[in-house]
């Protein structure tokens, strides 16, 4: 049946089975294909997006259930944590093959948005439901503090 | 696979810049490499395709310049994340004197003619051979564009070549100035030098190479513009699941699918030879008619038996003799005089590569001819079997070679496994293309996986507790039977793959005697990062630190003083001593510290682990790794590497094990496969070994010492010696 989401401000219209997780709609319909495939069961956070800005793995989550919510994607991040998070991952030379990193980057992005001074378990205790097999972890975690402190002297967020 | 054991064929060596003879035009869309991009409606693909609308002239097989001044470099290896766009591009754009913010890469097309591995004979990236294979191409590649680029300036200045001069991207004389841009067109136009007038830059020279400060390539990946397979989009796709067995060799008996082909959104279910694959609109749909199939499987050829037994076999089996794989004098003989002998039995489970980015392709069949769209590893291995599966020419097989979300072997399929089992799929539905999506469960429970093995490691040692005679004895899979390298990795019936590592010893042990017992099993294997070292320098390094402490030798000191004919391992192994504080810094109470030093794909890696254990439970803390990898061409590509085989190699060190029970896989996702997650990365620190000999791997090399040298740092912590993958502390 047809459904309205609201995907970085824009509102798309699909017709799909409202038990599609939101995942296939974004990719397969709406052709968001930033947020990516992992698991299928909220055990890797490649699929992470932000539902009214907390993380949420998107695989497991019908698309009934995130009507009338703000959806944002990788596509459209745009906050000044979302950016600073961005910007370290290349000053840091996170990325490896890359495929883990999109659900990195809204997973730190919504952690920064929470608490702009994240201590080291903080950092594990936001990011150990995101996998990434290349072992980008310590450029992430370096990533997370770097931009926190962009965030901070710029006055923003928590 | 082990470098030394490919030739370099010098012919092909020199087939980098001579090659082209004639200017080639490429008009814009119609470059056969970028058509399948131009075809996705990404906006990255969509950038991609307008800026190839551009004229881009080529240069040779590896450069084009275009008037917009961009340098675009072609990559003959699949960018997996392991730096190779970075990696590569750096040689080019190092002799040709570009500036590094006008360099873009792109994977080249399949032809092997021009892009072959020259470690390989055909082209395809494996073995941490990118780099080593590429290195004095590549840089001829660059140096062949800047002479053309250096002539054309001459001719239109009128000025002498030999005192042009050319930086960052400039050509200039006196007052002329031009950018590569401005010159591209004539440039393209001059013949290209003959490989024997290129004179190279000495390494005093390099601006880029060694340089800390370029970026790499391989952008798009922090804001999810990066294509990878899966992201593959093409107008009229379908999207394909497969309903395999769930024991390897089982075959369908009989299948209904009317349930699944009244559901919405599936297009077809048919069988094929890997089992019934269901062809929908979208994914979700696809899986949800997979999941009414209704198949009764036929197991009567199919595997049965259970990890487990298949392990207490080997177990038994190096307690018997085995086909030799290497003999160094009288070995067996001393061991049985010796009346000082050491002897462990080591174990090593199945391992799944679990890659990112589950298996997929795309694949569209058309007439007499196909086109691909995937992360390509095996480029002339895929290509020839694509096209032998459908009779048709192997020119007629385009390949269009995206991002892989990650590899460590598993897309390098001697058998082009998911290849083959979608090009079967499209060529079912002529002129649409398919894309196969493998599930997280399909990918973990569908096979190739690191064979589970069982080692016998024994020493006669002398009276000053040095081994006189070594002894090793391994049982399991081989990788290479029955593959298309098994010509060249396979002799006398030893699969080198299975052996390496402690054939070559490393350490001076005047007597020695490799063994092997290959089993036959129905449990499809691969090589996973690292191959045989994934096993072999585990077994191999642990033996030695239980020798040293046997000794009561500090297990530096006492490997340092059997490695005095090794004069590289004793670089690497005393770099990282040094950096680690061994010796001189004090570990909390509770705490122990490890070693383990391995030489794998031409470099050597060396790497101390330090573990806080409470009780039973233990963290890695701390990892300081040395590397000695020829010139470092990117060393934060390097680090990056190291930092990565570490996570990996520590993965599977900690919890990866993958079991069956009766042929049937236990585990099917990453709740019940555990892998590494951010809470149980150790900090680590990785040191360069200065060099200016040629590049040797970087992939792989940094996985095998990990999981030695933690469970050394765990011999030294709690006196247990674990000799069984993943660790568990008694
Ligand atoms: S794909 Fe959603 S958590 Fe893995
Ligand atoms: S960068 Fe490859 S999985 Fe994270």
């Amino acid at each position: 049946m047809p459904y309205t989401l609201t995907i970085n401000g824009q509102q798309h219209e699909l017709d799909v089975d409202g038990d599609m997780p939101l995942l296939w709609a974004v990719r397969d319909h709406l052709h968001f294909t930033g947020t990516k495939f992992g698991c299928g069961m909220a055990q890797c956070g490649a699929c992470t997006l932000h539902i009214d800005g907390v993380a949420t793995r998107s695989c497991v989550l019908p698309v009934a259930d995130a009507v009338g919510k703000a959806i944002t994607t990788i596509e459209g991040l745009a906050t000044p944590a979302a950016k600073a998070v961005q910007s370290a991952w290349v000053e840091l030379q996170v990325p490896q093959c890359g495929y883990c990193q999109s659900g990195q980057v809204m997973s730190a992005a919504a952690l920064l948005e929470q608490n702009n001074a994240p201590t080291d378990a903080d950092i594990d205790a936001a990011m150990s439901g995101n996998i990434c097999r290349c072992g980008t972890y310590p450029r992430i975690k370096a990533g997370i503090k770097m931009a926190a402190s962009q965030v901070r002297n710029a006055g923003g967020a928590a | 696979m082990n470098t030394n054991r490919f030739s370099v064929n010098k012919q092909q060596s020199d087939i980098d810049t001579g090659r082209r003879s004639f200017l080639k035009v490429t008009a814009a869309g119609t470059a056969g490499l970028t058509l399948g991009i131009s075809l996705s409606t990404s906006a990255q693909a969509q950038a991609a395709a307008t800026s190839v609308a551009d004229t881009a002239l080529e240069y040779n097989a590896f450069v084009s310049i275009t008037p917009e001044n961009v340098v675009r470099i072609y990559i003959k290896h699949l960018e997996m994340g392991q730096g190779v766009y970075t990696g590569l591009a750096t040689c080019v754009a190092e002799e040709l004197d570009a500036d590094w913010q006008q360099v873009v890469c792109e994977h080249a097309p399949v032809d092997t003619a021009k892009y072959a591995n020259l470690l390989m004979g055909q082209q395809g990236t494996g073995g941490s051979t990118a780099m080593a294979n590429s290195f004095m191409q590549l840089r001829r590649a660059g140096a062949a564009a800047k002479a053309m680029l250096v002539n054309a300036a001459a001719q239109r200045w009128q000025v002498p070549a030999d005192e042009i001069s050319v930086h960052e991207g400039v050509v200039s004389h006196g007052a002329h100035r031009a950018t590569f841009g401005e010159l591209a067109v004539d440039a393209a136009r001059q013949t290209p030098p003959a490989a024997d007038t290129l004179v190279l830059k000495t390494p005093d020279q390099f601006r880029l190479i060694g340089s800390e400060t370029t970026l790499r390539k391989d952008t798009g990946k922090q804001d999810g513009t990066a294509i990878y397979t899966q992201d593959v989009q093409l107008p009229g796709m379908l999207t394909a699941v497969v309903a395999h067995a769930p024991r390897f060799g089982a075959r369908v008996r009989s299948f209904d699918a009317s349930a699944a082909l009244a559901r919405k959104g599936v297009r077809q279910v048919f069988e094929i030879d890997t089992g019934i694959a269901v062809v929908a609109d979208d994914y979700w749909s696809a899986t949800k008619g997979r999941e009414l199939l209704q198949i009764e499987w036929d197991d009567s050829s199919a595997e049965t038996r259970s990890s487990a037994t298949l392990l207490e076999q080997y177990r038994s089996l190096v307690e018997t003799e085995g086909a030799v794989a290497e003999q160094h004098g009288n070995a067996v003989g001393t061991l049985a005089d010796a009346s000082d002998k050491l002897e462990l039995v080591f174990e090593f489970p199945y391992l799944a590569h679990a890659q990112m980015e589950p298996v997929n392709c795309v694949a569209q069949v058309s007439g007499h001819s196909a086109e691909l769209w995937y992360g390509c590893q095996s480029a002339t291995g895929d290509q020839s079997a694509v096209a032998q599966l459908l009779g048709i020419r192997p020119q007629d097989v385009r390949i269009n070679t995206v991002f892989a979300g990650g590899g460590f072997g598993r897309r390098a399929n001697p058998k082009a496994d998911y290849v083959l089992e979608t090009v079967r799929i499209a060529r079912q539905l002529p002129d649409t293309p398919v894309k196969l999506v493998w599930s997280r469960e399909d990918d973990m429970q569908g096979g190739f996986y690191r064979p589970a093995y069982a080692h016998k490691l024994s020493a006669a040692l002398n009276d000053q507790g040095r081994p006189s005679a070594f002894q090793a004895r391994i049982a399991g899979q081989s990788i290479m039977a029955g593959t298309s390298m098994a010509a060249m990795m396979v002799n006398n019936g030893i699969d080198n793959t299975s052996v390496e590592g402690l054939t070559e010893f490393s350490y001076d042990v005047p007597e020695r005697q490799v063994e092997l017992h290959t089993t036959d099993v129905g449990i499809p294997v691969q090589w996973w990062r690292s191959v045989g070292n994934t096993h072999t320098a585990f077994s191999k390094e642990v033996f030695i630190d239980a020798l040293a402490r046997k000794a009561g030798v500090d297990p530096v000191e006492y490997r340092l003083s059997l490695l005095t004919s090794n004069p590289r391992e004793t670089a690497v192994l005393k770099l990282a001593a040094e950096k680690a504080g061994w010796g001189t810094r004090e570990l909390p109470a509770g705490w122990g510290r490890g070693v383990a030093v391995h030489t794998s794909f031409g470099s050597t890696v060396a790497e101390i682990a330090e573990v806080s254990v409470e009780g039973n439970k233990f963290k890695v803390e701390r990892v300081v790794a040395a590397i000695d990898c020829g010139i470092a061409v990117n060393p934060d590509v390097v680090r990056a590497q190291v930092e990565g085989a570490i996570a990996y190699g520590l993965s599977a060190a900690l919890q990866d094990e993958l079991t069956l029970t009766d042929g049937v896989v236990d585990q099917s996702n990453f709740h019940n496969y555990q892998v590494l997650r951010m809470n149980a990365m150790p900090v680590v620190e990785t040191h360069i070994l200065p060099s200016t000999n040629a590049p040797s791997g970087v992939g792989e090399p940094g996985t095998p010492p990990i999981a030695p040298a933690v469970a050394n740092a765990l011999a030294d912590a709690t006196r247990q010696r674990l000799t069984r993958l993943p660790l568990r502390l008694a």
